[in-house]
């Protein structure tokens, strides 16, 4: 009885094993499990820079001025001027000077970073905290300081992906190596 | 701009001679202050047996985990001690208190935007998502059943140093956000290759655990070919500031890449020009065009002893010695200088010389007391030499800030003091 008990566990486990390798079959190692489209969605929070991403929802650049003043004047100044946070407005016209101003007018490629970078990483003392009406709100105001958006712009998924910022087409490709050092009789 | 200011407040190291434990301080790990350039410190020298000798030292288990001795105290990292604020800042390797290759973990250079988190491996997981054929979630424990590899590779970050006066007095001022390890954990590829790419994958996004979710797309080529996920450094597990209990390891990529605290990474057929890619990390050209994605830590090398700081004790001889490393792959040869760009001596490489990693190079030289300016410039496999200051500046203009892989000379004055030239 007890021999066959352990026969029937050595063939169970051998039944388990051959199932996994079936079902498992493209994983090499059979390391780790199946992520739930669920927890996908509760930690993707990355948006393309075709707005791909953006959630639903809408802020205008009137409430966007009131979450700025409680949540990021005092890193970034009253008008967006910067200070212990970077300078985020003005500056347009000065990158090919020798004093170059960079900032989300002057210098950002894509408008729906600016949601992105905001809702992961800012404020800077409570990462994550605004919702997403706030983020969308504050952006507004931003793009607004720099006159991408009127004052009484709504920002959304559809019209954040549609601004086109100025500096847009002045990134190219890594063009290094691009210095040849001279090695003697310099 | 993170780095462009720093400064260097360690005080001056006093003598070894000049120190000396009292007798009461054997049994301690601090050293007492009042014993330093004690009127006995003579009676440890010959002819007299040392105190150290006369009694037994600390016993077995004084200290679990060791540090080191404490006449080695002001070999910290370099912190400066001005900034606004201390959550997005950085610290540097002390390179020139340093002998070798390997940096000790505790001197790993620092870099961070949200603070360092403090992270339950227990609790962490990486998620592998978007263009692949099975949706994942890795433990940190499923990290570790992976086949296993340990490689030695430098890390750097892209900002060491700007392109503007003054540069750093010392070498860590100068290019201290630079260190180099062994690291371990399993090639990148096989845990994609788990999950199963798709043929549209050409980029993955990394993504960290920290207060600022740290992001950066990486060519899916990298990730196939030498990029690690990294849970070890120099045989013990990662430091919480080097990414603790997961990191990316991009060997020869800017240092921002090497994303820790690794949380996620999603797979896609773009790249997803975070901020870190966009505003930061990119590189201004005098036209007002910029460059993205410039990924590789070109060839450099800088002499680490005689070095800014430091002072010559006397004519005679004195070995030159410094680093040499490159993103490119090995260090071929490393010239040094020693009458100011005049003429170039070839410097002996200490074996072997790893890829991506950094080499140590030395040379003997004898000082014969006058002004001299030193310099070292590295070749890397490729054939790529280490351009000087006025060379880069000809080409990217002052606006560039990241990648400055000059050469740096250092100006040797008659009473041996040696300071940055490029300052001069």
């Amino acid at each position: 009885m007890q021999q066959m008990a352990k026969v029937g566990a050595v063939m169970l486990v051998g039944i388990l094993a051959a199932t996994a390798t079936v079902s498992r079959a493209q994983s090499p190692y059979g390391i780790g499990r199946a992520a739930t489209a669920a927890e996908i969605a509760g930690w993707n929070i990355d948006i393309g820079p075709d707005g791909s991403g953006l959630p639903a929802g809408s802020g205008s650049v009137s409430h966007g001025r009131e979450v700025y003043g409680n949540q990021c004047a005092a890193c970034h100044g009253d008008n967006g001027q910067g200070g212990i946070g970077d300078r985020l407005v003005g500056g347009q016209g000065t990158l090919a000077t020798s004093k170059p101003i960079r900032t989300v007018g002057s210098y950002w490629p894509y408008a729906p970073t600016l949601f992105d970078y905001i809702r992961r990483a800012m404020p800077q003392n409570a990462p994550g905290s605004l919702s997403n009406e706030d983020v969308y709100a504050v952006s507004a105001y931003i793009l607004n300081l720099n006159r991408l958006l009127p004052a009484d712009a709504v920002l959304d998924a559809k019209t954040m992906a549609a601004i086109k910022m100025p500096n847009r087409k002045m990134f190219v490709d890594d063009a290094r190596p691009d210095v040849n050092a001279c090695m003697s009789g310099c | 701009m993170p780095h462009s200011k720093m400064g260097h407040n360690d005080p001056a190291r006093p003598s070894r001679r000049a120190l000396l434990r009292g007798a009461a301080a054997i049994g301690g790990a601090t050293l007492a202050s009042g014993t330093i350039g004690s009127a006995s410190a003579s009676s440890n020298l010959p002819p007299e047996v040392p105190e150290w000798m006369k009694t037994p030292g600390e016993p077995m288990g004084s200290q679990p985990y060791g540090s080191p001795s404490p006449f080695e105290k002001n070999v910290v990292k370099n912190i400066p001690k001005d900034l606004p604020q201390y959550l997005s800042a950085s610290g540097r390797t002390p390179l020139q208190d340093l002998d070798g290759i390997i940096t000790p973990n505790g001197l790993f250079y620092e870099r961070h935007h949200g603070g360092v988190p403090t992270i339950d491996p227990a609790q962490h997981r990486l998620m592998l998502h978007g263009l692949v054929e099975r949706p994942m979630i890795f433990t940190v424990d499923d990290i570790r059943r992976f086949p296993s590899t340990s490689r030695i590779h430098f890390l750097e970050c892209s900002g060491n140093p700007g392109y503007q006066k003054p540069f750093g007095k010392t070498a860590s001022d100068l290019v201290g956000l630079l260190s180099c390890a062994e690291w371990t954990g399993v090639s990148m590829k096989l845990v994609l290759e788990e999950a199963g790419l798709r043929p549209e994958a050409k980029w993955v996004i990394a993504e960290g655990a920290d207060a600022v979710a740290m992001k950066r797309s990486i060519p899916i080529d990298k990730c196939l070919d030498d990029a690690m996920v990294v849970y070890s450094q120099n045989g013990e597990r990662l430091r919480p500031q080097q990414g603790y209990p997961l990191r990316l390891i991009l060997p020869g990529f800017e240092g921002n890449m090497n994303v820790k605290w690794l949380r996620r990474l999603h797979v896609t057929a773009e790249p997803v020009y975070s901020r870190e890619e966009t505003s930061k990390y990119t590189d201004l050209m005098p036209d007002g065009i910029a460059r993205k994605f410039s990924f590789v830590m070109e060839a450099k090398s800088i002499i680490l002893r005689p070095s800014g700081g430091q002072r010559l004790s006397g004519t005679g001889f004195h070995e030159i010695s410094g680093i040499a490393w490159s993103g490119r792959g090995k260090i071929r040869r490393v010239d040094v200088s020693v009458d100011d760009g005049k003429s170039w001596q070839e410097a002996e490489l200490q074996a072997p010389v790893l890829t991506r990693a950094l080499t140590r190079f030395r040379l003997p030289w004898r000082w014969n007391g006058e002004p001299a300016v030193i310099q070292s410039r590295a070749i890397d496999e490729t054939g790529y030499v280490q351009p000087t200051l006025a060379e880069l500046l000809a080409v990217r203009g002052e606006n560039y800030f990241y990648h400055n892989n000059a050469i740096w000379p250092w100006h040797i004055a008659a009473d041996g003091e040696v300071s940055n030239a490029a300052n001069g």
